[in-house]
């Protein structure tokens, strides 16, 4: 599982592989929201926790499809198929990989990204804990997304249709914590939920991920 | 009763033979109830004192909203039937019922919009259940996309049952993170009526026969359509062989 | 014999007409689909029991 991890992640950091590349997504998003929307401050601050979700969202969204392309192209995936891993663990393995090269460094910059959207100062605790816990939710809910259309040609926009709507809870609980935590009103009761789900996904959607896998590589 | 009777219909020939018996008097019956409830709608019912004639929009409504919901119930039921079972017809119902659920919540959509327009005085409000129809709407749209993109009969067929399984879960979940959402924006102000407690027997009665009329459309419709996906996959079967051979 | 539905006729009417398009719209294509589907399969079966 180590050796699968780290294969991961040696392939993500290298040419091509799509590290750095969600963060200049969130990064654009974040630049073109103020020419959206126009440069006043106080509107900025009112929806930054909204657009820093989004553009995080969006983020992870862009890098989905990479998460088994590549294997499927070169057949390596059928080896993970009959390696004495079960598929449940190769699929979890693989969110976990998806989350550190794109969701962890999300969250990571997010502040300075808040900085450009003027997030009132008490924001920013709650606004990086609810990315930090709700981005490994998005990267396994995306696995999922991405198990379901690995053989197809053309899979990229189903997959965000397919992924999207599976991301509404997260979203939810995610942003809601964030704006209530940028408006200094208690967050518990999202924070809960937001971890609760995170928890949930994280525990029993590998094994649908496997199962959907498993029929297409049939 | 016996339930394993019903297990007969799994296969493909006898479910087109018994359907075709009684889907006639299933369509006539159909199109009676429906058009009986909703001329007794329209036409004979008086207006409310609040809504003026407006309330007429909810022999529609209502009859479009339960259907969108149960069709995806029932969508949610063949596929478990599917992948324990392995019946193709069950698989293929799914695939049959998804288009009309979907026809069933723009009807419910629309209709809820065009009369949100004079009583709330707008088109469209975050309200959690309006909300939860658009998700729904989304998840119909990805269930049926994923169908048409891939080839494979069987294969598609087992991804949209985990499809339609997991976008249960997370629908339902949705349906709770939105009823939150919105509380914590407009504390609990909702804009839907209640509809058991506010509606009076007057409009109650045609409301049951429109909406014995819409189950039984989806039914007659159902069926229609079902056979209709056991014959193309028959004749993808046909053709497949052909080709081999 | 129309009712009269006050001021708010266009909200009821357009409803019912939207549904409507939309229910009629569906039915003709399902049926024309289960005809056409129907028919193809008859023909492709007729032609293989000839073949053999």
């Amino acid at each position: 599982m180590i050796a699968l991890l780290a294969r991961d992640l040696r392939l993500a950091v290298r040419a091509g592989g799509g590290f750095g590349l969600g963060l200049a997504f969130f990064l654009i998003v974040v630049t073109l929201v103020p020419f959206g929307v126009g440069p006043r401050t106080q509107l900025l601050a009112a929806i930054a926790p909204g657009i820093l979700w989004l553009g995080a969202l969006l983020a992870c969204l862009l890098s989905l499809d990479r998460i088994f392309a590549l294997d499927w192209e070169d057949g390596s995936l059928d080896l993970l198929a009959t390696a004495p891993l079960p598929m449940e663990g190769a699929v979890s393995v693989k969110a976990l990989a998806h989350w550190l090269t794109t969701g962890l460094p999300l969250v990571l910059a997010s502040p300075v990204f808040a900085l450009l959207l003027s997030l009132p100062a008490a924001g920013y605790g709650p606004m990086v804990l609810s990315l930090l816990l709700g981005t490994p939710a998005l990267s396994v809910i995306g696995t999922f997304g991405a198990a379901l259309t690995v053989g197809l040609k053309r899979g990229g926009l189903l997959l965000s249709l397919l992924v999207l709507p599976l991301y509404m809870p997260t979203l939810i609980f995610g942003a809601e914590m964030a704006r209530r935590g940028a408006e200094g009103l208690d967050y518990s009761t999202p924070l809960l939920m937001l971890a609760g789900i995170t928890c949930g996904t994280i525990a029993l959607l590998p094994f649908a991920s496997a199962a959907v896998l498993r029929i297409n590589l049939r | 009763m016996n339930f394993n009777a019903l297990w007969q219909y799994a296969n493909p020939k006898k479910f087109i033979e018994t359907t075709d018996r009684v889907l006639p008097a299933i369509s006539v019956l159909a199109g009676l109830c429906m058009v009986a409830g909703l001329i007794w709608g329209f036409f004979f019912t008086p207006e409310d004192y609040r809504q003026g004639s407006t309330v007429k929009i909810i022999y529609l409504h209502v009859p479009s909203a339960l259907m969108a919901i149960n069709i995806w119930l029932m969508m949610l039921v063949t596929s478990l039937v599917w992948i324990v079972r392995r019946h193709h017809v069950s698989a293929l119902a799914a695939r049959a019922a998804a288009p009309i659920g979907m026809v069933m919540t723009v009807i419910a959509l629309v209709t809820g919009a065009i009369w949100g327009q004079p009583m709330w005085g707008t088109w469209w409000a975050w309200d959690p259940r309006l909300t939860s129809f658009l998700i729904l709407f989304l998840f119909y749209l990805g269930y049926i996309a994923l169908w048409s993109a891939i080839e494979n009969d069987d294969t598609a067929a087992d991804l949209t049952a985990i499809l339609c399984l997991v976008g249960s879960v997370f629908a339902l979940l949705s349906r709770y993170a939105v009823n939150f959402w919105n509380q914590g924006l407009h504390q609990g102000a909702s804009l839907s009526l209640d509809r058991e407690e506010n509606v009076a027997d007057v409009f109650w009665y045609p409301l049951v026969v429109t909406m014995a009329g819409f189950v039984l459309f989806f039914v007659a419709l159902v069926i229609l359509r079902t056979q209709t996906e056991i014959r193309a996959r028959r004749m993808r079967a046909l053709l497949a062989r052909e080709r081999m051979g | 014999m129309m009712p009269d539905l006050g001021k708010y006729a266009e909200a009821v009417l357009s409803s019912y007409a939207v549904s409507l398009l939309l229910l009629v719209v569906l039915t003709v294509a399902s049926v024309r689909r289960a005809r056409r589907v129907r028919k193809e399969l008859q023909d492709i079966e007729g032609k293989m029991r000839k073949d053999g």
